[in-house]
């Protein structure tokens, strides 16, 4: 069951323009009569309109329905969809979504450190709650496939990487004050090539064929 | 064909059948959970796992395995025996261990299953999973920690019933199985659930903790709440009938049975007419067998036959009309009606009454019309037919009437006789080669009932429906007697009153034999009704006498379905206190006032059955025949233009027995709400 407060569910979801130019062009994509297909893109593009729409990415029931009632598939097909992926946060979530990895990787390069950190700049005390303010809700993630750069902490599409307490605690204030810092490694790192920069092919350089 | 040797024994089976098929045809069982001959494969109970020689050494799940030729499979090696003990381990990881308060108990799969390949204590120490109980409505009970995710509820909602309502949401550990926004269940066959969950996470939510399987008795019978005549089994405890559930039967019913049929059974508890009643100054008060019977040949004394009818309800069995027919005749009256809703059915030959491509020959059909029925409300078994023939692929229906969901796509042309007309019609059924039609109640229960059946049946003779090897045309009857009654010629005699007739004062004595579906305010003020049954309903609350008669559970009936097939209930309890089998009742009446009808015991009543019309000495066998004769209907007058609308407004509560049943109360407070609040 989803454990949406009556009071978060809208009464009423309606795609807007912006979703609805997306979705003529994804369901272009499909044969006819395989419009249900379309599930995926269509929960995602309802989750980016909520968050557009009202500050917290998540997919209230009545978008799974509008969903249904788009692609002519039963509302249940919708709701397990909706609720497989963890993707879709099928409750509401602050501004901010702060997914902590610590999967064994992140966890043995100190993803401890990130979740206490995430802890204490917002308040928040376990997994899946929101803070006072609403800006942050803190979710516990499997691998995100960053591993090289672990420990990540992705907050809403961007990868952080790289991350520490004291990295972690900037990143936080630096989004409260309405900054978005550039996602990547905050270690300085480039892209994920070792710390310090490339250790092997230093020495090659490449000349342009005859 | 393909050659498989299980076990040592070699069998063929059709090419694409899966492995479980083929040792099922060699008579070796493997145990499932998941897998169910009339749903699609979800492979993922695990629990079928045989071995098979020159394939990957590993063990193969049986149901999701195709057979090829020379395949040899072992079902009881020791590998096999090993993995299946591993699975059961896993399946009972998360599940409870609370046989002795699950109503699952004592036919349960798992609990079966377990006790082959179950381990004698568990390895497990770690907390066990629970999961929240879902609200299904009021029939089907959940314990969802016991769910084993086979997933069979929801591929019987979603393929069979036609209402993809449950699913599974969420994932891993987190999944669950149900309906995610509680909601009732919509589908008339909900009840179906309880039987294919093969563990006891969907009980019976009536039967809960009400008795354990090992207690009952069970009778085989067949059901009489709609005219499809599902067979049943009839599980009774001392003398109340606890449970029904269906009977394997392919012809009619498969292996489903409708809700209303399982369900009602609390209604034949209550409001039960449990002995005789007279009414004297104008209160009923209750009586002696002979007080009544005097009463009755009081008011019959000297009374001209002419003044005198009856009229037989939707739940009687033939061997009671038969005697009433044959107390009637011996009383000189003709004024004999069975069809209380004034449908204009044409007795004079079988075929213009009754649904003569029969039920499984739904499935032979390539296109479909429905006149005026809903056939998910008067049969969902038949619904049901429909549904799984339009899944097997290119079976057009087109339906007209009110617009209804019927679970499968439908092409509504019109509501009213008009449509008959439509272009499209014609084109749909002349480009069919077993083009098929079901004319329900509601086009003919009505002022121009007679032309529309002559119009249907021309239409039908105009587009091959008709042929000399296809029988397209079908009424569909929602009445359990109601082809009996026609079958017996239940009808006015030459000179004598239909219904409408014996109404207003058209009759002195009026003789009810369950009749409890038609207006009772239009009987005469004057005229003295006796009335015959077992419920307390319409047709009691007008009586002057009441005689307590045998619900179908606790007689020896015949009943005639919808197809013409006859078939035999059999009595599982006796009728409560004085209350006694109809046609008894009616030999007894018969014998006090100096009639003799002939019969004494049930074979000669059977034999008289067999003289008045041949086809009741064939029990459960239904011959199929084509249409020799294009002739159609008399018909009479041209029809109206008025909709046409189903008879049965709420599945849920059409006759005295669920009327009276509190379980069919609820369904009806839970999806009819306006009607449960008019019932106050
Ligand atoms: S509720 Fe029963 S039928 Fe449904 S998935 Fe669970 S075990 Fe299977
Ligand atoms: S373990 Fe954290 S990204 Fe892979
Ligand atoms: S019965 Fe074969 S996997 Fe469940």
């Amino acid at each position: 069951m989803a454990d949406t407060t009556p009071q978060a569910e809208p009464a009423h979801f309606a795609f807007d323009d912006e979703s609805n130019a997306a979705i003529a062009k994804i369901l272009a994509r499909y044969p006819a009569g395989k419009q249900a297909s379309a599930v995926l893109p269509l929960l995602d593009l309802a989750q980016r309109q909520m968050g557009r729409q009202t500050g917290s990415a998540w997919v209230p029931r009545v978008a799974m329905d509008e969903i249904a009632r788009v692609l002519a598939m039963a509302p249940i097909r919708v709701y397990e969809v909706a609720t497989f992926y963890l993707m879709f946060n099928t409750a509401p979530v602050g501004k901010f979504h702060l997914q902590v990895c610590t999967t064994t990787p992140c966890w043995l390069r100190g993803s401890d450190e990130v979740v206490a950190a995430c802890r204490k700049a917002t308040g928040i005390a376990g997994w899946k709650e929101t803070s006072a303010d609403g800006l942050f809700t803190m979710t516990e993630v499997e691998c995100l496939g960053g591993c090289v750069n672990a420990p990540i902490l992705q907050v809403n599409d961007d990868f952080y990487e790289d991350m520490d307490g004291p990295r972690t605690e900037a990143l936080l204030a630096a989004l409260k004050r309405g900054e978005v810092p550039q996602p990547g490694s905050m270690s300085g790192r480039q892209a994920s090539a070792p710390e310090g920069g490339p250790t092997t092919l230093t020495s090659l350089t490449f000349t342009p064929a005859e | 064909m393909a050659k498989v040797t299980v076990d040592g024994i070699e069998v063929e089976v059709p090419n694409g059948s899966n492995v479980l098929q083929a040792c099922e045809a060699a008579g070796k069982e493997v145990p499932r959970f998941c897998y169910h001959e009339r749903l699609s494969v979800a492979g993922n109970c695990r629990m079928c796992l045989v071995e098979i020689e020159k394939a990957p050494p590993k063990p193969f799940a049986s149901c999701a395995y195709p057979v090829a030729d020379g395949m040899v499979v072992h079902t009881d090696s020791e590998m096999v025996r090993k993995a299946r003990r591993g699975v059961m381990e896993f399946l009972l990881i998360n599940h409870p261990l609370d046989c002795p308060i699950c109503d699952q108990g004592g036919e349960c799969d798992l609990q079966d299953q377990a006790v082959g390949y179950g381990g004698d204590h568990s390895r497990y120490a770690e907390n066990k999973r629970a999961v929240k109980d879902k609200n299904l409505g009021p029939l089907v009970k959940t314990v969802m920690t016991r769910c084993i995710h086979c997933t069979r509820c929801i591929r019987f909602s979603t393929e069979i019933a036609g209402v993809s309502e449950m699913g599974a949401t969420a994932r891993g550990e987190s999944m669950e199985v149900g309906t995610y926004v509680e909601k009732a269940l919509t589908s008339e066959l909900s009840g179906n659930l309880i039987d294919i969950c093969p563990v006891g996470a969907l009980t019976s939510k009536p039967y809960a903790f009400v008795a354990r399987p090992w207690e009952l008795k069970k009778t085989d019978s067949v059901d009489v709440l709609d005219a499809v005549g599902a067979s049943i089994r009839v599980d009774a405890r001392g003398g109340e009938v606890l449970r029904i559930l269906p009977r394997l039967n392919e012809d009619v019913n498969e292996e489903w049975l409708a809700d209303k049929s399982r369900f009602a059974v609390d209604g034949l508890k209550r409001r039960r007419l449990d002995s005789c009643w007279v009414r004297r100054d104008g209160k009923l008060a209750p009586a002696t067998w002979p007080e009544a019977f005097a009463a009755i040949a009081a008011k019959l004394a000297g009374l001209d036959g002419g003044r005198i009818g009856a009229i037989a309800g939707d739940l009687c069995d033939a061997e009671s009309m038969a005697a009433l027919k044959d107390l009637m005749g011996a009383l000189g009256s003709a004024n004999l009606d069975c069809r209380q809703d004034g449908a204009a059915l044409d007795a004079s030959r079988r075929d213009f009454y009754c649904f003569n491509t029969s039920i499984a020959g739904i499935e032979e059909a390539d296109a479909l019309l429905i006149v005026g029925a809903n056939p998910r409300r008067e049969a969902p078994l038949v619904n049901a037919r429909i549904r799984k023939r339009g899944l097997a692929g290119a079976f057009p229906v087109a339906a007209i009437g009110t617009p209804a969901d019927l679970t499968y796509p439908v092409t509504w042309l019109g509501d009213s006789p008009a449509a008959l007309a439509e272009p499209a019609v014609r084109d749909m059924l002349k480009a069919a080669k077993r083009p098929m039609m079901i004319v329900g109640q509601g086009a003919l229960a009505r002022a121009d009932g007679a032309a529309v059946l002559a119009a249907c049946w021309a239409l039908a003779a105009e587009c091959g429906l008709l042929g000399a090897e296809w029988h397209g045309f079908n009424v569909l009857h929602t009445a359990a007697s109601r082809v009996g009654a026609l079958d017996l010629g239940f009808l006015p005699g030459p000179g004598g009153r239909d219904l409408a007739g014996m109404m207003g004062g058209g009759v002195d004595v009026l003789w009810l034999l369950g009749a409890d579906e038609f207006d009772t305010s239009r009987i005469g003020a004057d005229t003295f009704v006796v009335y015959q049954g077992h419920h307390g309903d319409r047709g009691a609350a007008r009586a002057d006498v009441i005689l307590p008669g045998a619900a179908y559970t606790e007689k020896q009936g015949t009943y005639v379905n919808t197809e013409g097939r006859v078939q035999r209930g059999a009595l599982a309890v006796y009728p409560p206190g004085d209350a006694r089998e109809d046609w008894t009742i009616i030999r007894a009446f018969a014998g006090s006032i100096g009639k003799v009808l002939g019969y004494d015991d049930l074979p000669a009543l059977r034999a008289r059955l067999e003289q008045a019309n041949p086809v009741f000495a064939r029990p459960d066998i239904l011959p199929r025949f084509g249409c020799g004769d294009l002739t159609g209907p008399a018909g009479g007058g041209a029809p109206g233009s008025a909709a046409f609308v189903s008879p049965v407004a709420n599945y849920y509560q059409t006759d005295p027995i669920s009327r009276a049943s509190p379980t069919m109360a609820e369904c009806t407070a839970a999806h009819h709400p306006a009607a449960a609040l008019a019932a106050e």
